[in-house]
């Protein structure tokens, strides 16, 4: 299988930051919005740069979506930055109607998704966020892997007309893909060949799901894994390909499985390929405190949890 | 500009077309919108610096954003008259494959319309962001909106109005239709909201209050004020003394007509009032 090297853990979020500050210098129609998280979205470099194109909403994500849609009229090309669950829950229905309904051109940006959030608890780790935003209709849905890839995929949303959700974390984690790897919204990436299992994993899971694909070779199956970055539009021609192939699925996702990468791709396969699947994936559950690492590995979202559900899925092939 | 005359004409022609409208399909918003009709026709035909051709964008022109898009069929009407499509598709006002849908919206690309609009409390957020793009890329025209008094109930439009001023969005005239009235009864008895030009000044806006809201004249008076007022710093607020089914006598005063239709007889006795000016659709 291809092995890959973590060239330093680092976060999304940051990822975010650089791709930000970099379409700062490179696109003078992006403009930056925050509701009062600007460290925590890593929004300081493009603010330094770019003052007159940033604005400061306050403690008010409504009003933000909202200045966010009426931006897009005038050409602008809006990034909105705050937590995933403020980014989404908070404000469905501002999306829903001023932004998806309406078809403007909003990129809404959201930090520490999921579990890994960490110590704040469950009234900030969303894990219904995917379901959400894949709801609604013209919505895209990114849910990059590791710094680079949220750094290429933040450059990438500035060039695709429509609105976009992109998610990614809090935490340190490895930065594994390559540097200067381009991001093709809605193309699904195959990181190791394998003809026993297909692994289909999205954000901080593609990590977890390379070890678990090492692992399992040792003791001798061979797993695909592929990088779901984009779970809507879904890349249904690398899923179906693979999965034909193989005969079986796991899919692995910091998200409840209700609405989740897991849930799209039992859909796929429902119409197309019935194929045994395992979830990967938080149960209908709320999170709770606790260090990322304790969290992922109670709720069993780790590499060890994405091989134990190989082991099942193989047995129902 | 266009005589008083010709405009007190053409607001009796949208009143019908409202009507009109509302009764065909038995079902739509007529008390609010036959009471916001003389703003709506003086703004559209006195007030607004238009471009000929609508393109989403705006730029080099003013904007409006009608924020409490129940009222639909004043402003379907007025666009129309406007010329921004023809005055026939006001026949296919919430039919099946229209682009008048309900509430407005940009979906089926409906010239004149920027926005979608129905859930409540979130046209002022877009209007500020419609501002203050018109401030990034220069331009000097103006952006109004248009807001139920009701509709303050909902909080984002106090996020709003705490971030305009907070930010002196001041090329920004917000409208408030202060009918008193809204589905459940009248505004002090389903949720009582306190004397709106005090909190709009201590939130920091300017504000211009228009007490006859259903004269042309007044409204075309108050936004002219309006509009002097802006660029000074802050954003301005008109306060719109309206009445709920203005035109129709036994639709005004009262909620009743907030969202139902006229029967065939109350129609003809509406349409009675309002004799055909500019010729019906």
């Amino acid at each position: 299988m291809t092995t890959y090297t973590d060239q330093g853990k680092n976060d999304t979020r940051s990822g975010f930051g650089a791709g930000l500050a970099e379409l700062g210098r490179s696109n003078p129609n992006v403009v930056a919005l925050c509701a009062d998280l600007v460290g925590s979205l890593k929004m300081e470099k493009f603010i330094e740069e770019n003052p007159e194109r940033f604005f400061q909403i306050g403690i008010a994500e409504a009003n933000m979506m909202g200045i966010a849609a009426g931006l897009t009229i005038g050409g602008k090309i809006p990034f909105t930055g705050t937590f995933a669950n403020f980014s989404t829950g908070r404000v469905y229905d501002q999306i829903r109607q001023s932004i998806a309904y309406s078809d403007k051109n909003v990129k809404i940006c959201a930090s520490h998704a999921g579990l890994t959030l960490g110590e704040d608890g469950a009234t900030h780790q969303i894990l219904e966020d995917i379901g959400l935003m894949k709801m609604l209709p013209g919505m895209t849905v990114i849910n990059p892997c590791d710094y680079n890839q949220t750094k290429a995929a933040t450059i990438a949303i500035a060039d695709h007309h429509g609105p976009v959700y992109l998610r990614f974390g809090r935490p340190k984690v490895a930065n594994f893909t390559p540097a200067a790897q381009k991001f093709e919204i809605g193309k699904a990436l195959i990181l190791s060949e394998g003809s026993d299992v297909t692994i289909l994993a999205t954000g901080h899971l593609v990590w977890e799901a390379l070890i678990a694909a090492e692992n399992l070779e040792k003791q001798g199956i061979s797993a695909e894994v592929i990088n779901i970055h984009t779970i809507k539009p879904l890349d249904s021609e690398a899923v179906l390909k693979s999965v034909k192939k193989t005969g079986c699925v796991v899919t692995a996702e910091e998200h409840n499985y209700l609405g989740g990468l897991g849930e799209s791709i039992a859909g796929l396969l429902a119409l197309h390929h019935p194929t045994p699947q395992e979830f990967v994936a938080t149960m209908d559950t709320f999170g709770e405190s606790g260090t990322p690492e304790a969290l992922m590995e109670k709720y069993k979202l780790n590499n060890k949890a994405i091989a134990e559900a190989v082991i099942r899925v193989l047995k129902r092939k | 500009m266009p005589k008083l005359e010709e405009l007190q004409d053409l607001v009796v022609q949208v009143r019908r077309d409202i009507l009109r409208m509302v009764h065909k399909v038995n079902s739509g918003h007529p008390g609010a919108s036959l009471g916001c009709t003389e703003f709506f026709v003086a703004l559209y035909n006195d007030v607004l610096e238009l471009k000929p051709v609508f393109e989403m964008d705006g730029i080099g022109e003013d904007l409006f954003f009608l924020s409490n898009g129940h009222i639909s069929p004043v402003f379907y009407s007025v666009l129309s008259r406007k010329g921004y499509f023809q005055v026939e598709e006001l026949n296919t006002f919430r039919l099946i494959n229209s682009r008048l849908q309900g509430h407005p919206t940009t979906h089926e690309g409906l010239p004149g319309v920027r926005v979608a609009s129905g859930s409540l409390g979130q046209g002022m957020s877009v209007a500020i962001g419609a501002a203050l793009a018109k401030k990034l890329n220069k331009d000097s025209h103006l952006v109004f909106s248009l807001h139920g008094d009701g509709e303050l109930q909902e909080g984002q439009n106090w996020e709003a109005i705490m971030y305009a001023a907070g930010n002196k969005v001041d090329n920004l005239i917000s409208t408030i239709d202060y009918n008193g009235q809204q589905i459940d009864g009248a505004t002090k008895d389903v949720l009582p909201m306190g004397d709106l030009k005090l909190k709009f000044e201590a939130f920091g806006w300017d504000v211009v209050d228009v007490k006859e809201g259903n004269d042309l004249k007044a409204i075309l008076e108050g936004l002219k004020e309006a509009k002097s007022r802006t660029g000074k710093g802050k954003p301005v607020c008109v306060l719109l003394h309206t009445i709920m089914g203005h035109g129709v006598d036994f639709m005004m005063h009262t909620h009743a007509w907030h969202g139902k239709a006229p029967s065939d007889e109350q129609l003809a006795n509406a349409l009675g009032q309002n004799p055909e000016t500019l010729g019906d659709y």
